[in-house]
């Protein structure tokens, strides 16, 4: 039966496979090329690495003067480092927040749990930008945290959260909250709650069971879940823009800045193929975990 | 810890961590009918942000445009996601299944800005090379149903999994063609998550600012493109309205699509029933 699929096949795997590979996979390709590339003021804005001279030789001229710029220049560092921080910390606290958060969910009447994950799902698929600025709209120095706490007499002067990291930390937690709780409820769920009985029945305090048995068990959703917040954290833009000040330098605000404030296009590329060698890491571990997950 | 009061914890947790996820969308709810374009002061009730909307001829424009593009895109990526669901689903062995798993879960990681920059690159390279495709909507839509792909696989990938095979099966012994089977047989019992995937690619869509940004060329502009640069220079009231009106929008399809998955479910579980 399988064999009559075969001759067919490939007219369902290469259109998925030829799309991705086009439009995924080889335009890193082109960033790496253009990375080694010069500005040039032409349309595009850059000049030719590889090229075919008059008497149809390749010719190629590549030059690390970008990479060399990363590391002499301190911006990126810092960017770098502070944009790693951040997407750290606000994985660690999106964390001690949505595993309690899964855990509930888990262990709720199958009936509400539908419910449950629609609630947490729906502003996860809500604009993004949206949310961004309705966290700014609680945070202002004029917005609704501050009126309500002048108004209860807790405070006398506004609070300044805006264009400080609390801000920014604060915009990821809320923002990526609902990846972290997804996974985690996947695995979670999945739980076989004897296992803890029989753990009860055995003289195990409910905190050992969850720490010998629920939280080794939950590993998988724990790494996944902290891999979607930690990776697309990293990269953020929107939130340190718009909720960040000047020294929330975050590394995407950097190359969106590099390439629409200044148009060094090659520079831009270098940052991004930096910023990906940084990313492969996580982003094989969450493969890793993914996949396995699925076949299971 | 009793078991008790274990309980009470973590569901308060919950319901605190679900405060925090609603307020400030209710607040800016709230503030949109607002008559004082103030933040602090409530001047009264007012549905006038939402009528100003309805004369801003550059937001009308951008949106008009953002929904093609999330039109298209999302039917696209249904195409490609599903054939690629079923690529790595039914068969077990072929050249290229560990790139294809690869390319499409690391887009749903992949940081948007670099996808962006990227994706960018070889549009231009593209252009100098067979003039196609210029800056503007079919750029976008290009790269949207890249990034869309990678959800509707994973979300179809995992129904398919857990549709019985045996249905499809009987099927061919009674001399069906494996396409006519899969069409008429297997394809019913996927459509919901067909439809549902259809719906969160159509909002993802909708939403994203940072790949149109780049994507876009200087003459077009999606609508999470002016909300940004809108909100960039300050407040200004008329965007509270808007988010209102697209909050609304998407949870509406959310909530369809939520629905359908789990009638589905339900129905399934039935017969399985029934079926014993």
């Amino acid at each position: 039966m399988k064999a009559s699929w075969r001759p067919g096949r490939w007219l369902i795997i290469l259109p998925p496979l030829a799309f991705l590979l086009i439009f995924f996979l080889i335009p890193f390709l082109f960033a790496f090329k253009i990375s080694f590339a010069e500005t040039a003021p032409r349309v595009p804005p850059f000049t030719d690495v590889v090229s075919f001279t008059a008497d149809h030789r390749l010719h190629i001229a590549a030059s690390l003067a970008n990479y060399r710029y990363l590391f002499t220049d301190p911006v990126y560092g810092v960017a770098y480092l502070y944009s790693l921080r951040t997407a750290f910390f606000s994985t660690l606290i999106c964390l001690a927040l949505g595993y309690p958060m899964a855990y509930a969910i888990a262990r709720s009447p199958k009936s509400a749990q539908g419910l449950l994950l629609l609630i947490i799902m729906l502003p996860f698929w809500t604009s993004f930008l949206l949310r961004v600025y309705a966290l700014e709209g609680i945070i202002r120095d004029n917005g609704f945290l501050n009126t309500l706490l002048l108004h209860l007499g807790l405070i006398s002067h506004p609070l300044r959260i805006m264009r400080t990291s609390l801000a920014v930390y604060l915009g990821i937690i809320y923002s990526y909250l609902p990846f972290m709780v997804l996974p985690l409820f996947a695995t979670l769920e999945k739980l076989d709650p004897s296992l803890l009985e029989a753990a009860a029945d055995l003289g195990s305090t409910p905190w050992r069971a969850f720490r010998d048995i629920t939280l080794p068990l939950s590993l998988p959703g724990v790494i996944a879940g902290s891999m979607l917040v930690f990776i697309p954290a990293v990269g953020e833009f929107v939130i340190p823009s718009l909720l960040g000040g000047p020294n929330q330098l975050m590394i995407g605000r950097v190359l969106w800045d590099e390439f629409f404030g200044n148009h060094d296009w090659p520079v831009a590329s270098a940052v991004a193929i930096a910023f990906l060698l940084l990313l492969v890491g996580p982003i094989a571990i969450y493969q890793y975990y993914n996949v396995r997950q699925l076949e299971a | 810890m009793r078991p008790e009061r274990r309980s009470t914890v973590l569901v308060s947790v919950l319901f605190f961590g679900i405060a925090v996820l609603y307020l400030p969308i209710l607040v800016l709810i709230g503030y949109s009918f607002n008559a004082s374009p103030l933040v602090n002061v409530w001047g009264g009730f007012s549905t006038a942000w939402y009528g100003q909307l309805l004369h801003d001829r550059q937001l009308l424009g951008a949106a008009l445009l953002s929904l093609q593009v999330a039109v298209a895109a999302s039917t696209g990526a249904v195409v490609l996601g599903t054939l690629a669901a079923v690529a790595l689903v039914r068969f077990a062995r072929f050249p290229g299944r560990l790139l294809l798993t690869g390319m499409v879960n690391a887009p749903l990681v992949m940081p948007e800005i670099i996808t962006g920059i990227t994706q960018l690159l070889l549009f231009v390279s593209m252009v100098q090379l067979f003039s196609w495709p210029h800056r503007g909507l079919t750029t976008i839509v290009l790269s949207h149903v890249t990034f869309c792909t990678a959800y509707v696989t994973v979300t179809v990938q995992s129904r398919l999994q857990s549709a019985d095979r045996s249905l499809e099966e009987a099927a061919m012994d009674l001399g069906a063609t494996p396409a006519r089977a899969f069409l008429e047989v297997t394809l019913p019992i996927i459509a919901p998550a067909l439809i549902s995937s259809w719906l969160l690619c159509f909002t993802l869509s909708l939403d994203d600012l940072v790949i149109s940004s780049f994507v876009a060329g200087p003459g077009a502009s999606t609508l999470p493109m002016v909300i940004y640069s809108k909100v960039k220079l300050g407040v200004s009231p008329d965007i509270n309205a808007l988010a209102t009106v697209i909050v609304c929008a998407v949870g509406v399809c959310i909530v369809v699509a939520g629905w359908l998955m789990t009638r589905s479910d339900r129905r399934r579980a039935l017969e399985a029933q029934l079926a014993r």
